[in-house]
């Protein structure tokens, strides 16, 4: 059921009546029926997954639960009788009995994640090197991927974690867990929300207040825009410059990355806004996701604003864990005795950088092209890095330079075609394909003689009023966009009773006539939705 | 405290630690710098910090810093 889809609309709409139909006290068992039926409608063999995942986490959690007691009464009975190294090595152990379930839990569930998800990849991988020998290769399995899975797995390996570090409480109701983890407008694509800040609110009473429903609802809209006018229409041209890439190259690629990043802003950002949207129009405030992301002034900065949860996952569970771990310190200590100060810092840093973007690569999809995509972006970061002195030095000769709007604009567009130039690795079949395209960018000057000669729509697939409808709708992005940077413009109409309405009848009119749907058009899938 | 002013001075000569509130906040504090802090606490007052403490509010600061020594060196 797509987000997009009549169906799903009609089913959102179902939900809203009941859940503010029922006693409030039943308001989440609406929402956990509705999750379940949502999960069920992309095929009954998906359940299993999910309710494994969650069995095996929320058991795992109440085990952690279960040993903090237990040594919390012991510790509060006989603290007074310890001496403060006693203390420190009763908590050391206290820490050692509960991580089985810990480690018990991640193990499980990422390894669900690995045998569904990656044994195709690795197994290909495998027959492409005994073919190197002329050996048979080994038959590769077609399993079945459940939907939405790096996102559940991650959303309820995220709470296993923080009900270790003791930063959430373990939920005793097997059934209120079940409701975090499906939550039906996050399922599929996140935000991967924590358990502390999103859970208390589903089992608080909601009524229907007219701000949510309003800002919610303009936000749905919002997003469906984004994704049906702009990212579905660019897709078109898209999939006309991937599906040719020996004869549409050079300028068609440059383009390529300006259209791609339409895309995937349009498709991901507009996702995200039909289910915070959605979410809020239930009362439920979920993550936010994004902050400007193409404003931004350098990739670590692109990255503290683009797919905000899935960046702060990493950071926290996997590259701060890594980076002041027992192998990275030793790592450190040899290095700084060996190599010098400034190497023995770096080293378990940079490693662990490299190692996360590694897994971020790799959690994108199984493929070279993904794991490529997360190295050059864990490369780039690092060679930024190691480049600050320099754009210190600059500054400082040029002081007044970094505050003037045009080098912040410069800054900008430089971070958006670098982020778009390793982004169309999400688009070729291979990686040697996407850097021989990219590659033709610097030689095949006669692809430019298309703009002039009006090749170009008929090479892109594209009717000029759809352009016009991808280049209208990025501006309005743009300046949506820009003017929310003090207050968010949809809040800002949603409390104007006639500008709302007319915003709505607006947006439900250009989607209606613009977008790319309907009969003998075939409306893409989210990308988050379905990749993940 | 003095301690940690030092360990984070060796870090960044150029920043004033006794007022300096937004270390993290305002980019002074990179990750490099983060786990160098770890590390030096480690050795220095044998106070290990967890990864679930490697908290902006923790890092904010000298004296938030201190604190969070104290409290950890506490148990």
């Amino acid at each position: 059921m797509s987000f997009t889809s009549a169906a799903f609309i009609l089913f959102a709409v179902l939900t809203l009546l009941i859940y503010y139909t029922v006693p409030k006290r039943g308001q989440w068992i609406v929402l956990l029926i509705s999750s379940f039926l949502f999960y069920l409608s992309a095929g009954g063999w998906y359940l299993p997954f999910i309710l494994v995942t969650i069995l095996s986490t929320w058991l795992c959690a109440l085990g952690i639960r279960r040993r903090d007691r237990l040594d919390e009464d012991y510790l509060a009975a006989h603290k007074a009788d310890m001496t403060k190294e006693e203390r420190k090595a009763f908590k050391n152990n206290a820490k050692k009995k509960k991580r089985p379930y810990l480690v018990g839990g991640l193990v499980f569930n990422f390894a669900i994640l690995g045998v569904l998800k990656y044994t195709g990849f690795v197994l290909s991988g495998v027959n492409d090197l005994l073919a190197i020998f002329g050996s048979k290769g080994v038959t590769v399995p077609s399993l079945i991927l459940p939907l939405g899975i790096s996102y559940y797995i991650f959303r309820s390996t995220a709470y296993l974690i923080d009900v270790y570090w003791g930063k959430t409480e373990a939920e005793g109701n097997i059934a209120k867990y079940a409701l975090f983890i499906s939550f039906f407008p996050a399922v599929l694509q996140g935000p991967i929300s924590r358990h502390k800040d999103l859970a208390p609110q589903f089992f608080t009473p909601h009524n229907a207040e007219w701000s949510n429903l309003s800002e919610g609802g303009l936000r749905v809209l919002w997003g469906f825009f984004k994704k049906v006018v702009i990212a579905d229409t660019a897709m078109i041209a898209v999939k006309a410059i991937v599906a040719s890439p020996d004869t549409m190259t050079g300028m068609y690629v440059l383009l390529l990355i300006i259209l791609y990043s339409a895309v995937i802003y349009g498709d991901f950002t507009g996702g995200i806004d039909v289910t915070i949207g959605l979410a809020r129009m239930m009362g439920l405030r979920l993550a936010e996701n994004f902050d400007h992301p193409f404003a931004s002034r350098s990739t670590q900065e692109y990255w503290n604003r683009w797919h905000i949860t899935m960046g702060s996952y990493f950071t926290d569970y996997v590259f701060n864990p890594l980076s002041i771990s027992a192998p990275m310190k030793k790592l450190s200590k040899w290095s700084k005795d060996k190599l010098g100060r400034g190497v023995g810092m770096r080293l378990p840093v940079y490693l662990a950088t490299l190692i996360t973007w590694f897994l971020t690569g790799l959690w994108h999809g199984a493929s070279w092209n993904f794991i490529v995509w997360g190295l050059l972006n864990g490369a780039v970061i690092l060679i930024s890095r190691e480049l600050s002195p320099l754009y210190a030095k600059f500054h400082k000769k040029f002081p007044s330079l970094k505050d003037r709007a045009a080098y912040g604009g410069f800054c900008a567009v430089r971070t958006f075609f670098l982020m778009g130039t390793i982004r169309i690795l999400d688009c070729y079949r291979d990686v040697p394909v996407t850097f021989m395209a990219f590659g033709s960018v610097f030689y095949d000057f006669a692809s430019w003689g298309d703009l002039a000669g009006g090749k170009l729509l008929q090479s892109l697939g594209l009717e000029l009023w759809q352009c016009i409808a991808i280049a209208l709708g990025t501006l309005v992005v743009f300046l949506v966009s820009h003017r929310s940077k003090t207050r968010p413009v949809l809040t800002e109409i949603s409390e104007r009773p006639w500008l709302f309405a007319c915003s709505c009848a607006v947006l439900i009119l250009v989607i209606l006539i613009f977008g790319c749907y309907g009969i003998g058009f075939d409306a893409g899938d989210f990308i988050y939705q379905t990749q993940f | 405290m003095n301690e940690i002013i030092d360990i984070l001075t060796e870090l960044h000569d150029d920043v004033d630690f006794t007022t300096e509130t937004g270390l993290v906040e305002n980019g002074i504090l990179n990750s490099l710098d983060i786990v160098a802090i770890i590390s030096e606490i480690d050795d220095r007052f044998d106070v290990q910090i967890p990864a679930e403490e490697i908290l902006p509010e923790n890092f904010d600061s000298a004296e938030a810093l201190w604190a969070l020594v104290q409290r950890l060196d506490e148990a």
